[in-house]
């Protein structure tokens, strides 16, 4: 029987794909002449499927096809199939997906100078960090008022016109930490920024950041908590959130500024690294960094080294939007617009963004966002040391409180102690091996920081017991008195 | 692509469900339920992107969590399955980062207006340039038929067992208060209305709102003694009354009673891109940069 039989009765005909039909009936039930009906048999799920059971009645309406929630039939009408049948089968849909202007290789660019405001200015840690988000092509921010960090926001809200781009103040936290996602897969670098609580709220999303390997830049001016706590003072209580405040397993970059110039050039820095391991980079002020005024200078845009996307160039019949190699972990990236129709999903997924609900496919998916992380500690881990090498005391400290140690380790050294100090820039990845080379040497490693005692079980872990780890916990609300710190290492020193 | 039907004995190797070019057919058959509605939306869906004539590579999709999140995973557009409620904040980025795109969310009534309520009512009151498909059924599917704010009064649900006391929420009503541009209610038993509707959204600049009713038989029909899917649609069609523009105040829906449906709002209101980009470009003069997306 083909096409042209005289066994052509009604207007048209339909077409239907017995294994995939579920029995559901609204086929049969709203076919307007009622032609359809049930069969006797069962397919292999179980299900009657549909036959037409009175071809003269069918007009090829194709209503059963709007119907069927299975996709599993649909009608066409006879003048149609012929028109169609002459004019032989139909084009590709698809169409190649647009190049993107991008070098193929993720080799720093400079700085976009639209967004670079060069110079040297007096300005604080909040508008310092803005600057340098702009400076490294952020075109989008979104974020929910709170202090400390409100004047982030601020500053991008007043600038982000004559830049060009989107400021958008959302409803929550929880919007703005999707929103910049979103952009993201729209095609532009995002900031998010926000303290406390609000810091709480986003927790959810760097987990989907971290999971679609959505890059961006999270900024948490850090005040004292938990909860409401002390808004306008500043903590360093949110470091262990930072890393672990999401659900499940997964890796992020950490990265604590202690001054003004610092928001600057580390902010560039962040949203840097942020595209090369497509993963959420937390930026952790505090409310004295963020409030504190210094001089601040902004390079030439030519000086600013900004590292693009990792913009795939593959054809789209090859491009699977996570496959990754063994030399190279992280996936090339495209966006929505580009012709590829990718997948991006929250939930557990193979290389081609499809869910895949199995204990394998989840092995390998986490094993991958772990790994390109952990296997890249060394690269991506930013200490500055100080007469570390041979010292036995290091006082190890970070953002706010690292000034005050290392006042205290100056007037230390002047008393004649052997004491270094060690900041951590990026504090996750945690610099493990780095403190257990210097525990060779040092018999204590001193840990002040305005909480009551995170990063300093980070230093005892690394260690395991090969030095004496102090900490000097602070509960916030003010930062420690260079005192205390003296007297910790006058006192282990003696 | 050989569709071959048994009682038609028909063959023709061009022919394809007008459905599938739309669909990443690797995914099907999916996961949805036997006589579950959420499919038959999509067929609608499609029918309207045909009709639209509109680039495909220029529109994407975002669902948040739950049976009609899946539509995003199905649909081959440029796809996102976010987290549960927000799948409107994320798709309001996507739209600003780059608003040559068409945004579509696509998500269930539990995910947009119970978690998501928040961001629906501040999308639809700054007029985002988004078209927003809510498939209401009543319940919370993939959580196995909680009381969600739509589940009519009286209405069984797991976590109203002896029937629900808490008053739902009238969607278009919501939608309309808030400021959206188009907002319309149709039933999968209202097919083509359904498909015209979507049209008129993927038309249409600034937030549109369609609701589409659709059974959930696995949790909601059977639990209420309602039958099947095919059951819900013969009674969409016995009760459903068209009242285009109706006042939203009326639209309110009862267990048992009369469904409105139609096209309650079609009105013109500057997006909120457009208001920005005309106030910016009012007040900061030949300074300011019209965002149009950039090179992103
Ligand atoms: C933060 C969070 N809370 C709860 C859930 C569990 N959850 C998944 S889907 C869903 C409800 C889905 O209902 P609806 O949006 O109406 O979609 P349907 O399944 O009915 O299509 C819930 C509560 C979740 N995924 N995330
Ligand atoms: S194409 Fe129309 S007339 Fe033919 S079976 Fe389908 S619904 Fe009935
Ligand atoms: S509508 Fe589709 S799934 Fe339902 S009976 Fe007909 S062919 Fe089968
Ligand atoms: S649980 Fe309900 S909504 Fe989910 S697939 Fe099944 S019928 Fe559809
Ligand atoms: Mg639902």
């Amino acid at each position: 029987m083909n096409l042209t039989s005289p066994e052509r009765q009604g207007k048209g005909t339909v077409f239907v794909r017995p294994e995939i039909c579920k029995g559901c009936s609204f086929c049969i039930d709203f076919c307007p002449t009622h032609c359809l009906e049930f069969t006797k048999d069962f397919n292999a799920k179980g299900y009657h499927f549909p036959i037409l059971a009175r071809p003269a009645d069918c007009s090829g309406c194709d209503l059963c096809g709007l119907y069927c929630p299975d996709f599993a039939i649909y009608g066409e009408r006879w003048k149609d199939i012929d028109a169609r049948q002459a004019k032989g089968p139909p084009a590709a849909t698809a169409s190649a997906p647009k190049p993107i202007a991008a070098p193929r290789v993720q080799d720093p660019e400079p700085a976009d100078p639209k967004g670079v405001l060069t110079g040297i200015h007096f300005m604080d840690g909040d508008h310092a960090a803005c600057e340098g988000a702009l400076a490294a092509g952020c075109r989008f921010a979104a974020g929910y008022p709170i202090t400390p960090s409100t004047e982030v926001v601020e500053r991008f809200a007043a600038r982000i016109p004559m830049v060009g781009g989107v400021f958008i103040q959302m409803e929550d936290e929880l919007a703005s930490s999707i929103a910049v996602q979103g952009a993201v897969w729209g095609g532009q670098k995002s900031l998010s920024v926000t303290s406390g609580p609000g810091f709480s709220l986003m927790m959810e999303h760097i987990g989907l950041a971290a999971i679609t390997e959505t890059p961006g830049v999270w900024v948490d001016v850090q005040r004292g908590g938990p909860s409401t706590g002390l808004p306008t003072l500043p903590g360093q209580a949110d470091m262990m959130q930072a890393k672990w405040g999401s659900h499940g397993d997964y890796e992020i970059i950490a990265i604590v500024p202690n001054s003004p110039q610092e928001c600057f050039d580390l902010m560039v820095k962040a949203f840097n690294l942020s595209e090369i391991y497509r993963c959420p980079v937390m930026f952790m002020m505090d409310e004295v960094v963020g409030h504190m005024v210094e001089r601040v200078v902004i390079p030439p845009a030519s000086e600013i080294k900004v590292v693009p996307r990792k913009w795939t160039h593959k054809p789209k019949d090859e491009y699977r939007a996570y496959a990754t190699s063994k030399d190279d972990p992280v996936p090339e990236m495209t966006k929505a617009g580009a012709g590829y129709r990718i997948h991006v999903t929250g939930l557990t997924h193979d290389e081609r963004g499809y869910p895949a609900m199995n204990a394998v496919a989840q092995d390998k998916l986490v094993r991958r966002l772990i790994g390109k992380i952990r296997d890249n500690a060394d690269k991506i881990m930013d200490v500055r040391e100080d007469g570390v090498e041979g010292a036995e005391i290091v006082v190890v400290s970070y953002g706010i409180t690292s000034r005050i140690a290392m006042s205290a380790v100056e007037e230390a050294r002047k008393r004649g102690v052997r004491v270094g100090h060690l900041r951590l820039v990026v504090a996750w990845p945690f610099p493990a091996k780095r403190m257990r080379e210097l525990a060779k040497t040092a018999k204590v490693f001193i840990m002040p920081e305005l909480n009551m005692g995170q990063m300093v079980l980070e230093i005892e872990r690394a260690v395991a017991g090969a030095a004496r780890v102090v900490s000097l916990p602070h509960a916030g609300g003010s930062v420690h008195e260079p005192e205390t710190i003296l007297a910790a290492i006058l006192e282990v020193g003696r | 692509m050989t569709e071959n039907t048994p009682g038609t004995l028909l063959r023709d190797i061009d022919s394809i469900n007008p459905v599938m070019p739309y669909l990443r057919q690797e995914r099907i058959p999916h996961i949805w339920c036997p006589s579950c509605g959420i499919g038959t939306t999509v067929n609608c869906f499609t029918r309207a992107l045909t009709e639209s004539g509109m680039n495909l590579d220029e529109i994407a999709i975002v669902s948040g969590i739950g049976c009609t999140g899946r539509v995003a995973g199905y649909l081959n557009l440029d796809s996102f399955h976010t987290t549960h409620g927000r799948a409107i904040p994320f798709a309001t980025g996507l739209k600003l980062a780059n608003p040559r795109l068409k945004v579509v969310v696509y998500s269930g009534d539990g995910d947009l207006t119970a978690i998501g309520g928040n961001h629906f009512v501040h999308a639809a009151r700054r007029n985002m340039d988004l078209m927003v498909i809510c498939v209401n059924n009543f319940t919370y599917g993939m959580t196995g038929g909680q009381v969600a704010p739509t589940t009519p009064l009286g209405a069984k649900q797991t976590t109203m067992p002896f029937g629900n006391y808490e008053a739902p929420f009238n969607l278009p009503f919501l939608a309309d208060a808030c400021g959206a541009s188009y907002v319309a209610r149709w039933t999968v038993f209202h097919v083509r209305q359904l498909a015209k509707a979507m049209l008129e959204g993927l038309k249409k600049r600034g937030f549109v709102f369609i609701e589409a009713l659709s059974p959930c038989p696995t949790l909601y029909q059977r639990r209420n003694k309602r039958g099947d899917g095919v059951d819900e649609l013969k009674f969409y069609k016995q009760n459903s009354v068209v009242k285009n523009g109706a006042d939203t105040k009326e639209l309110g829906l009862t267990f048992n009673g009369p469904i409105a449906v139609g096209k309650f709002v079609d009105r013109e209101r500057p997006t909120w891109l457009d208001a920005m980009n005309e106030h910016l470009g009012k007040v900061l003069g030949a300074e300011y940069l019209p965002w149009e997306g950039g090179n992103g």
